[in-house]
């Protein structure tokens, strides 16, 4: 239990982002650290400004999948960003933005959410993800 | 059977996977040791979850019934 969990998020869709924080609160509930390792569209999603929006499906989601997901929202499920906040209450979940998407989506810390703790390359993701698994969502 | 007594019930009924283990987490962390806590949950998966978080955080579960579509656990702190 003691190797850390490391998710690098690369899709910014609220799907993608929503199974990442399932994954890392149940990671962070067991005592498990979690390295999220935010790139792209995934980083995007984090910006300050919008990460309560709406950020899309997947699109094997269709239009019946924006049914279901709509539907569990409505039946009081916590966002993405309400688990993380969560899991980070909990336990050991650090989450980083990849200093290359930084620059490739012309961004500076303070336009990001509170959420992400700090600005990281690719090196010391891998350092501090140890042995641990790495997933790539 | 001897009568325990509850020291915090976790309401977890209408949320959906991983909150009623996320919630448990959160109100055993600052109780002290031997404090027990009852969870109710309506999340399928909460029936294996919990005993797998018992089992992998050492905290002990004491009992798990089912009242129709609505599953009780009673969990012991470490």
């Amino acid at each position: 239990m003691d190797e850390p969990l490391n998710l690098v998020l690369f899709s910014g869709t609220d799907d993608k982002l929503q199974a990442a924080a399932v994954l890392t609160a149940g990671a962070a509930a067991l005592g498990k650290p979690v390295n999220i390792f935010l790139q792209y569209w995934a980083l995007d999603a984090f910006r300050a400004m919008k990460i309560g929006e709406d950020h899309g499906l997947a699109p094997e989601a269709g239009p019946a999948g924006r049914i279901a997901v709509d539907a569990l929202a409505k039946a009081g499920q916590a966002t993405w960003a309400e688990t993380l906040r969560q899991a980070k209450d909990l336990g050991a979940v650090d989450i980083q933005a990849c200093s290359l998407s930084m620059d490739l989506l012309q961004l500076e810390s303070i336009d990001l959410d509170p959420l992400v703790d700090g600005i990281e390359g690719v090196t010391a993701f891998y350092l501090n993800a140890g042995e641990g698994q790495v997933v790539f969502i | 059977m001897p009568l325990i007594e509850i020291t915090q019930t976790v309401d977890a009924r209408g949320l959906s996977c991983p909150m009623p283990i996320v919630k448990t987490a959160q109100a055993v962390k600052p109780l002290p040791s031997g404090a027990v806590v009852e969870l109710l949950a309506t999340d399928v998966g909460s029936i294996k979850d919990v005993a797998a978080w018992c089992r992998a955080t050492g905290n002990e579960l004491i009992e798990q019934t089912s009242d129709g579509a609505v599953y009780h656990f009673v969990i012991r702190r470490k």
